[in-house]
């Protein structure tokens, strides 16, 4: 941990990714089995690696796409928040950290939504987006995410929340830590409304997502080894001084001990969606016709 | 004796000194006895100096002050007819969260907080107040039983955090977390959260989603500790100072964000000083605002809590 890899590492990688379609930047190492895949092929893999099953992280934009019937759909506004509310700077200024997270990502903050349809039934997605900070919550993700349930409870869709976060963001101190209760009242204000809330956590959901919004899912879906927990591995470590038990915080570790409904593979997350979203909101209609598997790239 | 910390090393001399000729006066020296009273005015005066501009970081040690006065004390002191109540149903009794039905100034409440314990071996008991998912599983069992019955809930919040370790992990911490604060969210009884020392993070927040937040004057409520945050940050936790500063942790500053919604006065030298004045003075600030919060449906109490954090963040310092 130096300048080197908190500074400049994440700039080149700015860098580079922002040009993942031109041809010179044809190929990614999967972190996990460490092989070459064709950038294309990754793509059309819904960016879950070939040779080994890993799923990489994906960026909100790119949910939305690979969930929404035929990748369509339309972004919902989010509200604006009061910026750097603590005037907080460590050696760094927050707004600077924002200011460089903006740029990187053309977003205002760590979490997306956007409606649309998936299985023909309205649904309002949440994405956390990790790229941004870690996909930290503070005042920003909480009025995004409360503005989501608003739009869906409105349009009587259902709301999907994608999760991918580090936990609360230390820069909004008590005031990030205020998005768990927050959060909380938007998932009650669904289940006042008799809509489907449902969860899709994803790697790495941890700290205050995971104790507020992301495990109050009427069903939750966690994605293939996506790591899910409350403490970081790390600070569990220091704390009992243990190696910690292989597969441990792992979705499936979540699913053997009753946490998730289920762990779903990415090409098999739209069907899924799409399915218990007509259960849940079409209890006496006829079954569906069959959902299309997701397309190549996430489109039509 | 106290206990000094490492800034009241002024405070500790001068105690030193009044200790000594507390001693010449009992073998009955002349003049002795003006000394004392001088001295003795002296350690008051830099007591209420110090403490009155204490600092973020200052506060956390006073916050985390093993002779302040812990869950168990606190109870003792204001609930009469305490009857605790244990487990979750479901796996164990998690001593890091007490609760129980009472009476405070004659009004039956249910009670619920984290112990920390005040020696080692009641602080090994009682895991520093560090709660696994049982620990707010009971809260949430207790608060649905206070609500059934038309209880008030009144929590008193004291914790470094929820226990960070591989069993409470495997059961859940963070869906325990979640339901605690939705289980608060959703009480029809009114609801006072008081954060007495430390206010760790989500540990915390599943006990504090309440109509009325309090706050002892040198207490600390923070998403993250200032050691932690400073590791993260700085990248070593000797900035935990500065970090304690950044955090904005103190019970004034959540005031003006309105987090807090009272600052409760603690006795010069602060609660560990005179742990029986704090008490009292914790009892008269429940009993108010359990009086302010009579009268209310339970659909506008809901309603009012939800509105109370809805509404925050909107101002920022």
């Amino acid at each position: 941990m130096n300048w080197l890899t908190n500074f400049v590492k994440p700039r080149i990688n700015a860098l580079v990714n922002r040009k993942r379609d031109v041809p010179g930047n044809l190929w990614q190492t999967c972190p996990s089995c460490g092989q070459m895949i064709f950038a294309r092929d990754l793509k059309a893999n819904l960016s879950v690696c070939q040779h080994c099953g890993h799923h990489l992280r994906v960026s909100a934009v790119e949910r939305f796409a690979m969930l929404f019937d035929d990748g369509v759909h339309a972004r919902v506004e989010t509200p604006a928040v009061v910026q750097d509310p603590l005037k907080f700077r460590d050696h760094k200024r927050y707004p600077d950290r924002l200011k460089d997270s903006r740029a990187r990502s053309g977003e205002k903050d760590a979490m997306l939504v956007a409606e649309g349809k998936i299985g023909g039934q309205p649904t309002v997605i949440a994405a956390l987006d990790f790229g941004f900070m870690g996909g930290s919550m503070g005042l920003a993700v909480g009025e995004a995410f409360l503005a989501a349930a608003a739009r869906a409870i409105a349009a009587k869709a259902a709301l999907v929340a994608v999760t991918a976060s580090g936990g609360a963001r230390m820069q909004e101190g008590i005031l990030s830590l205020m998005q768990m209760p927050r959060t909380t009242i938007a998932v009650e204000q669904m289940h006042e409304a008799g809509l489907p809330y449902i969860v899709v956590l994803t790697d790495p959901t941890t700290g205050g997502v995971t104790a507020s919004f992301a495990m109050l899912g009427d069903i939750a879906i966690a994605e293939p080894g996506a790591q899910i927990g409350f403490a970081g591995p790390r600070v569990i470590e220091k704390t009992i001084r243990e190696q910690l038990p292989e597969g441990f915080q792992r979705a499936e570790y979540l699913l053997d001990h009753g946490m998730v409904d289920m762990v779903v593979p990415r090409a098999k997350l739209r069907e899924t969606l799409a399915q218990v979203i007509d259960l849940l909101m079409r209890p006496k209609a006829a079954a569906p016709a069959a959902v299309e598997p997701a397309p190549a790239d996430g489109r039509a | 004796m106290n206990r000094f910390l490492d800034f009241e090393k002024p405070i500790a001399e001068l105690e030193g000194k009044l200790a000594e000729l507390r001693q010449l006066g009992d073998a009955g020296g002349a003049g002795i006895g003006e000394e004392l009273a001088n001295l003795e005015s002296k350690v008051e005066k830099l007591l209420r100096q110090t403490y009155a501009k204490l600092t973020p970081w200052q506060k956390t040690q006073v916050a985390r002050h093993q002779d302040r006065p812990q869950f168990s004390a606190i109870v003792a002191g204001m609930v009469e007819g305490f009857t605790p109540l244990a487990g979750d149903r479901a796996f164990a009794d998690d001593k890091a969260i007490q609760g129980g039905i009472g009476r405070i100034r004659g009004r039956a409440v249910m009670i619920i907080g984290h112990e920390k314990g005040s020696d080692t071996a009641s602080r090994l008991k009682h895991n520093f107040g560090m709660a696994r998912p049982e620990g707010y599983r009971k809260a949430i069992r207790l608060m649905g039983l206070a609500d059934r019955f038309g209880l008030p809930v009144v929590t008193l919040v004291d914790t470094p955090g929820a226990f960070p370790g591989i069993d409470a992990e495997a059961r859940g911490q963070a869906e325990a977390i979640a339901r605690s604060t939705e289980a608060t969210l959703g009480l029809g009884v009114p609801v006072v959260a008081c954060v007495i020392g430390e206010g760790g993070s989500g540990g915390a927040i599943a006990l504090a989603a309440a109509n009325r937040v309090l706050m002892f004057e040198h207490a600390v409520y923070s998403v993250i500790s200032p050691e932690a945050c400073s590791s993260i940050l700085w990248r070593g936790t000797d900035k935990a100072e500065l970090a304690a500063e950044a955090l904005r942790l103190t019970a004034q500053d959540l005031f003006q964000l309105k987090v807090v919604d009272a600052v409760i006065p603690e006795p010069i030298g602060g609660a560990h000083r005179d742990p029986k004045a704090a008490i009292r003075s914790l009892a008269d600030a429940i009993e108010r605002n359990l009086t302010e919060l009579d009268g209310q449906s339970r659909s506008s109490l809901k309603a009012r809590r939800r509105h109370k954090f809805l509404d925050l963040g909107k101002v920022g310092l």
